[in-house]
């Protein structure tokens, strides 16, 4: 299992510095100059030369990346253009209600799912399955924004229930932070938790038609026990596969449903930024988030190898 | 094959084709055209879906809307397919080579970046767009398909039957595609399906926020956006836009379902 966790980190890492590459270059093709933008174009030579050299726009591309990646590592993400603030200061803010919405839309989605995609594999072609897969059909064709924007209306502005966007802070108290993200994480987790569902109904349906489900339930194990003590792990490949692939999903539709609740998450900062052409603000904030959806893979890639030991004796 | 999901699947995919295919040579009104003093119009004879806050014509705008969604999702889809599919099997017959680890790693390394993160990247260099969307999307779709081949098809490898063709001689290439792409068939589809659904979804979210389809050019999801502070006001300029959203994906998903009957006999008779 070491050699497996080592090989799977080397090539974690191997996959940030080339993401951290492509994402730089891709940046650094962008024409303008960020000094000039700042300053206008009414702007001296002079302090247009100060100003790129104080943002170490005067160095060479290799050198400039080396010091965003070190200083990155360092949790220093350089200081953004339009506001002159530090901008790890200005995603820590932001990254208090992105990552907290992806996580609460994440449990949602997962406990709806579960329940319900073993409920409807166990109770194949009848009434119960027949519901589950049209409700899934049905959570699977709706845009998400589209029923944040349904919520709001009914819950925030007909019954009031809600408040209709924005973020009341922490600082008023868990339960405060947690009802302004309520809305938000239902819209994003229900159309997930769908897919969810079918994917789990799927592969468990799948796996109920193995001749090892058939010895068991021949040596007089009951439906119930068979499904749990051995259908469920050899279910939960293709349902690990989802729920990884999920996690990037939440978080790119976190940024989404941050706009219709006004939010001030990373989605928000982030469109700012493209606006205002504060590159070095989109740099980080992506990088960031390919960092998390990498772990999120990488914790998947584990998870793999401990609910199916025959893929970490292959690697 | 089940009727009750091939027949509406099919007429609610049709629907939108035709609507879009319709739209290239005829719509009720001019979507360009604005019409101020007819704002807002509830739905009526004359405006089946009534009108938007600019008095253009909902439904005209939704025909033409049709086309730009289906066109970047099936395109972007395609790409996925085309370029992950051979690549999973390559990495599946090869496991453990080098060839399977670049693969995996450069599908690692693109999977790393969400849609949405690519089609952010890609905005910020060279302007927001169609195109730009579908291939965002699109390059997004390629390890979805590539890390769901290898996958499947590393669990045949070391089947029965998987043996005894590579003892009878056949190569690897052959067997990928003889013997191990019909058998994951199924799962392709399955997955095309809920990529062509997120695909539609994904065109739509990326013109919520103005990173898609351009004006003048209608976008059901542009006409979301447009339509978010009138909601209380005049609910069906934003319900007509959502429910075509909506319609086309449910009508993708039940012909993708009827379809994996079709082709998968075993999981046929398992339901009949």
């Amino acid at each position: 299992m070491l050699r497996y966790l080592l090989k799977r980190l080397t090539s974690l890492l191997l996959t940030l510095l080339v993401a951290s590459v492509v994402l730089f270059v891709t940046i650094e093709i962008v024409p303008g100059d960020p000094a000039s933008f700042m300053l206008g174009i009414n702007a001296q030579p002079e302090t247009l030369e100060a100003l790129r050299s104080e943002l170490g726009l005067d160095k060479s591309k290799p050198q400039r990346y080396w010091q965003w990646l070190t200083g990155m590592l360092q949790g220093d993400f350089g200081t953004s253009y339009t506001y002159k603030t530090p901008v790890a200061e200005m995603i820590g803010d932001r990254m208090w209600i992105s990552l907290p919405l992806t996580l609460f839309a994440l449990l949602l989605s997962t406990l709806i799912a579960f329940p319900a995609g073993i409920y409807a594999a166990s109770r194949r072609g009848r009434i119960g399955d027949a519901t589950v897969t049209g409700m899934t059909q049905l959570g699977v064709a709706i845009p998400n924004f589209w029923f944040a924007m349904l919520l709001v209306s009914f819950f925030a502005i007909k019954l009031r229930w809600f408040s209709s966007g924005g973020f009341v802070g922490w600082d008023q108290g868990l339960f405060a932070g947690l009802k302004s993200l309520l809305l938000p994480a239902i819209a994003l987790a229900l159309p997930q938790a769908a897919i969810l569902t079918r994917v789990m109904r799927s592969s468990l349906l799948d796996v109920l038609s193995e001749d090892y489900m058939r010895t068991a339930r021949a040596k007089g194990m009951s439906k119930r026990s068979a499904i749990w003590r051995h259908g469920l792990r050899n279910a939960m490949i293709p349902v690990l596969t989802i729920l990884g692939l999920q996690f990037s999903f939440l978080l790119a539709g976190a940024i989404i449903i941050e706009k219709v609740f006004y939010l001030p998450g990373l989605g928000l900062l982030v469109f700012q930024s493209i606006a205002q052409r504060d590159l070095i603000v989109v740099e980080s904030v992506v990088m960031l988030l390919v960092f998390a959806v990498v772990m999120v893979t990488f914790l998947v890639d584990l998870a793999y190898a401990w609910v199916d030991p025959r893929l970490r004796a292959r690697s | 094959m089940k009727l009750r999901t091939l027949v509406p699947g099919s007429l609610l995919v049709l629907l939108f084709l035709g609507a879009a295919l319709i739209s290239f040579v005829w719509t009720p009104f001019d979507v360009t055209k604005l019409d101020i003093p007819n704002k807002l119009q509830s739905p009526s004879f004359g405006h089946w879906f009534g009108t938007d806050q600019l008095g253009r014509d909902i439904f005209s705008m939704i025909m033409v809307g049709a086309r730009t969604s289906i066109a970047v999702a099936f395109i972007a889809v395609g790409i996925g397919m085309l370029v992950g599919v051979p690549l999973g099997l390559a990495a599946a017959a090869n496991q453990g080579s080098v060839i399977d680890e670049l693969i995996m790693r450069t599908n690692d390394l693109v999977f790393a970046f969400p849609a949405l993160l690519i089609a952010i990247m890609i905005t910020a260099v060279f302007g927001p767009g169609a195109v730009n969307a579908i291939i965002a999307i699109g390059i997004f779709n390629i390890p979805v398909f590539a890390r769901l081949t290898r996958g499947a098809a590393l669990s045949l490898w070391s089947r029965e039957f998987i043996l005894a063709a590579k003892v009878a001689g056949k190569r690897a290439t052959r067997i990928s595609i003889e013997h191990i792409l019909p058998n994951i068939l199924n799962l392709l589809i399955v997955q095309g399906t809920i990529q062509f659904s997120l695909g539609i979804l994904a065109e739509a979210a990326l013109s919520y926020v103005g990173l898609g389809a351009q004006p003048p050019i209608p976008s059901w999801g542009r006409m979301l956006a447009e339509s978010q502070t009138l909601v209380s006001l005049a609910p069906h300029v934003a319900l007509f836009p959502g429910f075509a959203i909506l319609l086309t994906v449910l009508g993708l998903n039940l012909l993708g379902d009827a379809l994996r009957d079709w082709f998968d006999p075993r999981l046929q008779r398992l339901r009949s």
